[in-house]
């Protein structure tokens, strides 16, 4: 075990450079000029050039890839072109709120997504299965940005018991954690009913409800207990998600997280910023995966092969 | 110097009056304010900062040699005491006043200045502002990295900058009050590097206390400043990452002052409606203009026919209204709270019948096909959507391109690709307030090349000529004749018609009850969106 | 056996499983209420004319209030106006036309491509599929959306070149999915016997491989649309999706976002279009899954 997660760390080495390649290449694909946007519309020509000059862009690609990965590997980002504060920074600056509402959206999820299969699992084929299948499903073809602003308008602005957007107390948290809790919680949802109903299949624990355990105590101890890895595994995924996609809900709500800063510096074309979010949420994102396929062979003992 | 106070007085007059209120000295100072804002803050460094929200903080936090009588478009000595202009226009000394403190305690001397304007011209600090200091003697050869300092700028005595000119530049002394020519003190700038502008240190009204990345900046009253009595407000808390929606409910419900993005476009109606609000709005112009330009370069827009059909083919009273009434027509480049601007010119009448009979004229009585490019960022995308109906009536298809800020001023900086573009969201506000400030980049020659503003493509040479004689009539005594000139020389740009200018935005700020001060600071032309330096606080007096 | 034969053999199972499919499908309400939304949404994006007197791109001059607001829902403009004066429900049924013209080619090159890649990687495996795989696995790490508004800011949108965005991001998934089960049947024992009988590879491919990946294919055809449609919404609501004025639902939202307490309207109608359009595309897909696997329609 201990050497595929070692042959993996090597793997994601190489991805994230990788990334940092296409990353690095797609921004300058941007028809735009990022010292044209720094130097304003007074500068002369001459100042241009000597801005280029100064950032080093005068160069030609390989070279300013090559000194970007041997700053990257002194941990060195470098600096926001429209901001000049470091890379490193602007990320530890917002960060925080990324993961917070991460951490409230994988809660809400859960909040959501576990109940919800238990009891479709539970009820399998009747009445409560079908309508939590097929809410869940409502769930997951909603726009996060739809849902958001309806959140919004019903609870911040017509009942007004939530703040309408913007980043401080756990009320800040609820509405936009709650819009990525509803449409993830309905993978989790049929995710769990899935992997329930697999298990409440077993013979163990047909003897388990053969012995007379109560039928609450038969799901939530034996069900629960193999049901639990798929949703480490969802969790692990959804880190990698968060990381960056949610763009949409952070602007919906004002949120000041990475993506949002990703989003503007895309604008912008503030290579520095754009390339250490990509960076960042990539790292994420292979956590989060590596969580998932650690995870995986103990769920599908198929997987275990590879 | 007396001349020059004469003249404006005369022209200014009822602006003047305002100022004289607002500097009334029986306000307590104390109490504090909260503003808001959607973007985050980038800098405050005055070298760099160019935005939106930093402009007016960094006139409150640094001070230049020259400065504007609070609420008007005044030019006043700030940290000069006093200045003379030789008669050639070519030599200006400013006597430094004796007793002003950086925050850092240290006294103010003619070295600062001196290297603060360096600072900005060195191609080191990226500072965007570099080009406005071209006229100073030396600048082409700092600018290029030749040189380490201006040789124009010298110190003859202590407490004395004199600055000298290549060329007579009439606009010298607001270049002297723009942001980019605040004194820094070089010893904070070196101590901290490129993260000076998030440590400023200035000579200014309020000292920058606290900076919450991504959060807040809190402002504190600067005790040492050397203008008695000012600023009123102890604290000023910035805090970012609000919602324009969200800031006025919270404005409403008491827990901000200020709105620094403004009424919010969608609220607006509902907001000027309410006759509760009635004391707390105040309109005011911004020396904005909204245009859409015609590259002459690209075929069909070479033909003068071509532009005056599109120029009577938009409807902008309709455009106007999409935007709720927030801004007027326009009818030429400069807006009308500008010097300069002509009162008695109509421009082109909205009259597609005669659009389209000049389209026929110049050989396109079946209209043809272009593009529109504009910024994706609303309300640009709904306004270039209005001119392409307006357009298409009179048989003229154009198909829209919104594209992010950066990738249209790219397409404008290439001779031959955007053959529209709607200037919205590119956030055309003049720097300061003269004439000449809507010329150079955008209309003369200098700025029609590769990677330049000028994005008609526009080149009069006999228009380059008129301006360059009037911005070097820079005897205050023939500001007048000046005026006229820049008046004359946009009408003639109008007769060859490289633009549709469509609207002047209105300024709505929204301030809190709690908050005082004559109406004109909280539509400073200048500072935006209030002075902060003379808001009080109702409830400190 | 000769190709032909065995290729009937293959299309006879398919065709054997298309009856449990449409015997599933009939029992199971959900699918059926998505199909039938499938074909209205489709319905009326083709005959849109008949269905709206307006052109979508009229601007009113009576669809905005004196000063500038728009309508809400009335008796000329049924669902009211957006912010320029236009007919919402007009925009919305030609907005239709936009979701499912990029939802089903979007969809449709990310399948070839995923599938395309899938199958030769699990085939060839060795240093291709390695490549290949090492491929995926970097487009993994990659922020999806991040790709995508970098890919629409190079590209600048139009419709075909948003549906290519949404295919270069959607393809990695259906790579992997194809890719696993490519390298599980061609390792399995009955191919390893029919490689070893002498047959040739693409016999091998089209004949023994690829009849088996149909059903896969066919769910992520139809679940793909699904996620399209969403991040074509996505896409559009901030800014970087189908140009102005072609009417886009998630354009929709994204012109009118600002206006949204006062005219919640312009938001939720467009959102509730979108969501129809993805949900049905869920069930049916959820349902074709559940009807081609055995394993899970024993259970259900």
């Amino acid at each position: 075990m201990l050497s595929i997660i070692l042959k993996r760390l090597g793997q994601s080495v190489l991805i994230l450079l990788g990334v940092t390649l296409i990353t690095f290449s797609l921004s300058f694909m941007m028809p735009a000029d990022p010292v044209r946007m720094i130097a304003g519309r007074s500068a002369t020509k001459a100042t241009v050039e000597s801005i280029r000059k100064e950032l080093g862009l005068d160069k030609p690609l390989p070279v300013q890839y090559i000194k970007y990965v041997t700053r990257l590997a002194h941990l060195d980002l470098g600096r926001s072109y429209k901001q000049k504060t470091q890379v490193t920074e602007l990320i530890k600056s917002r960060l925080p709120a990324t993961l917070l509402l991460m951490a409230g959206a994988i809660f809400f999820e859960i909040l959501i997504g576990i109940p919800a299969g238990i009891l479709a699992a539970t009820q399998r084929g009747k009445f409560w299965d079908n309508w939590i299948m097929a809410i869940s499903f409502a769930g997951v073809s909603m726009p996060q940005f739809v849902l958001g602003l309806l959140l919004l308008y019903l609870f911040a602005y017509v009942f007004g018991w939530f703040p309408l957007g913007g980043y401080g107390t756990w009320k800040h948290l609820f509405l936009p954690a709650l819009t990525l809790g509803i449409s993830g919680g309905g993978w989790y949802s049929r995710m769990v009913r899935s992997s329930m109903v697999d298990v409440l299949c077993q013979d163990y624990i047909r003897t388990a409800r053969a012995k007379g355990l109560s039928e609450l105590k038969t799901v939530l101890v034996h069900g629960l207990r193999n049901g639990i890895l798929p949703i480490i595994a969802m969790i692990g995924l959804d880190v990698g998600i968060f990381m960056a996609g949610a763009v949409v809900v952070e602007s919906v709500f004002g949120w000041p997280g990475i993506g949002q800063m990703a989003w503007q510096a895309i604008q912008m074309v503030d290579i520095p910023v754009i390339m250490g979010v990509t960076l960042v949420a990539a790292i994420g994102i292979i956590i989060g995966n590596l969580l998932a396929d650690i995870v995986m062979p103990f769920v599908d003992p198929k997987m275990r092969v590879e | 110097m007396k001349k020059l106070r004469l003249l404006t007085l005369v022209l200014f007059s009822f602006l003047f009056l305002a100022a004289g209120v607002c500097l009334a000295t029986d306000i307590k100072q104390g109490g504090k304010m909260v503003v808001t804002y959607k973007d985050d803050i980038s800098t405050l460094d005055p070298a760099i900062g160019y935005d939106w929200q930093n402009w007016s903080m960094i006139k409150s936090l640094f001070n230049c040699l020259m400065d504007y009588e609070p609420g008007t478009y005044d030019l006043t000595p700030d940290l000069a005491e006093s200045f003379e202009i030789s008669s050639d226009g070519l030599f200006y000394t400013f006597k430094l006043r004796q007793n002003v403190k950086f925050h850092n305690g240290r006294l103010l001397t003619g070295q600062d200045i001196k290297y603060s304007i360096e600072r900005a011209v060195n191609p080191k600090t990226q500072s965007p502002g570099q080009g406005f200091f071209a006229s100073i003697k030396g600048f082409d050869e700092m600018a290029s990295g030749k040189a380490t300092e201006l040789s124009g700028i010298t110190l003859p005595s202590p407490g004395i900058v004199k600055v000298e000119l290549s060329r007579p530049d009439a606009t010298f002394l607001h270049v002297m009050a723009i942001n980019f020519a605040s004194a820094v003190p070089k010893e904070e700038v070196e101590k901290y590097g490129e993260d000076f502008g998030k440590h400023p240190v200035g000579t200014g009204a309020f000292k920058m206390t606290e900076w919450a990345l991504g959060r807040s900046v809190t402002f504190e009253r600067n005790r040492d400043y050397y203008m008695k009595g000012v600023p009123k407000l102890d604290t000023i808390i910035f805090e970012v990452g609000q919602e324009p929606t969200v800031a006025l409910l919270r404005l409403q419900r008491g827990e901000v002052d200020v709105l620094g993005d403004g009424i919010p476009p969608a609220r607006f109606l509902k907001v000027k409606n309410d006759p509760a609000n009635k004391n707390l709005i105040i309109q005011g112009d911004q020396l904005h203009t909204g245009y859409l330009t015609m590259n002459v370069k690209m075929k069909p827009f070479d033909n003068l026919d071509v532009r005056k059909a599109v120029n009577m083919a938009i409807n902008k009273e309709r455009i106007c209204k999409i935007i709720n009434n927030r801004a007027e027509p326009a009818t030429q480049p400069l807006p009308p709270g500008m010097p300069g601007y002509d009162k008695n010119y109509k421009g082109y009448p909205f009259d597609p019948v005669k659009a389209k009979a000049l389209l026929k004229k110049a050989g396109f009585a079946d209209g043809f096909t272009t593009e529109l490019f504009a910024n994706n960022t609303d309300p640009n995308p709904r306004i270039s959507q209005a001119i392409q109906q307006d357009l298409a009536a009179i048989g003229i298809k154009a198909e829209i391109k919104t594209l992010a800020q950066s990738t249209v001023i790219a397409a404008g900086g290439e001779p031959d690709q955007a053959p529209m573009i709607w200037s919205g969201g590119m956030a055309w506000i003049a720097d300061f307030p003269d004439p000449s400030n809507f010329y150079g980049p955008i209309l003369g020659g200098g700025g029609a090349v590769k990677g330049g503003w000028n994005w008609a493509w526009y080149i009069n040479d006999e228009l380059d000529k008129r301006a360059m004689e009037a911005d070097s009539m820079s005897d205050p005594s023939k500001l007048s004749e000046r005026l006229e000139m820049w008046r004359s020389i946009y009408i003639s740009v109008m007769e060859d018609a490289p633009w549709v200018p469509i609207f002047n935005e209105l300024r709505f700020t929204m301030r809190a009850e709690r908050l005082g001060g004559p109406d004109a600071i909280f539509v400073d032309p200048v500072h935006i969106p209030v002075n902060y330096e003379h808001v009080y606080a109702k409830d400190a007096q | 056996m000769g190709i032909q034969e065995e290729l009937n053999t293959a299309n006879f199972k398919v065709f054997k499983k298309m009856g449990y499919v449409v015997k599933y499908f009939l029992k199971n309400k959900l699918a059926l209420a998505g199909l039938a939304s499938i074909l209205i949404f489709s319905l009326s994006a083709l005959i849109a004319p008949v269905i709206t007197p307006f052109e979508p791109d009229t601007q009113f001059f009576e669809g905005l209030s004196l000063e500038g607001a728009p309508l809400p829902p009335n008796s000329k403009f049924w669902l009211g106006t957006d912010l320029l004066g236009r007919d919402l429900f007009t925009r919305l049924v030609y907005g239709a036309r936009t979701s499912l013209i990029i939802g089903i080619a979007a969809n449709g090159i990310a399948l070839f491509i995923g599938a395309f890649l899938g199958i030769v990687a699990g085939y060839a495996r060795g240093w291709v599929g390695t490549v290949i795989m090492r491929f995926t696995d970097l487009m993994m790490a990659f922020p999806a959306l991040l790709l995508a508004i970098a890919l629409a800011a190079i590209f600048q949108p139009s419709l075909w070149i948003v549906a290519l965005v949404i295919a270069c991001v959607n393809w990695v998934q259906i790579a992997r999915v194809i890719y696993s089960q490519t390298m599980a049947l061609a390792t399995s024992e009955y191919i390893e016997a029919v490689r070893s009988i002498g047959a040739s590879w693409p016999r091998i491919l089209f004949v023994h491989i690829l009849p088996h990946l149909w059903p896969t294919i066919l769910v992520w055809g139809t679940l793909g649309i699904a996620t399209t449609v969403l991040l074509e919404a996505t896409l559009s609501f901030l800014g970087v999706g189908v140009r102005p004025p072609t009417p886009s639902w998630g354009g929709i939202i994204y012109e009118s976002q600002s206006y949204f307490l006062d005219a919640p309207w312009l938001v939720f109608f467009p959102g509730l279009a979108i969501m129809a359009l993805s949900l049905s595309f869920n069930l049916v897909g959820d349902a074709l899954r559940d009807a081609l696997d055995p394993m899970k329609r024993g259970r259900n």
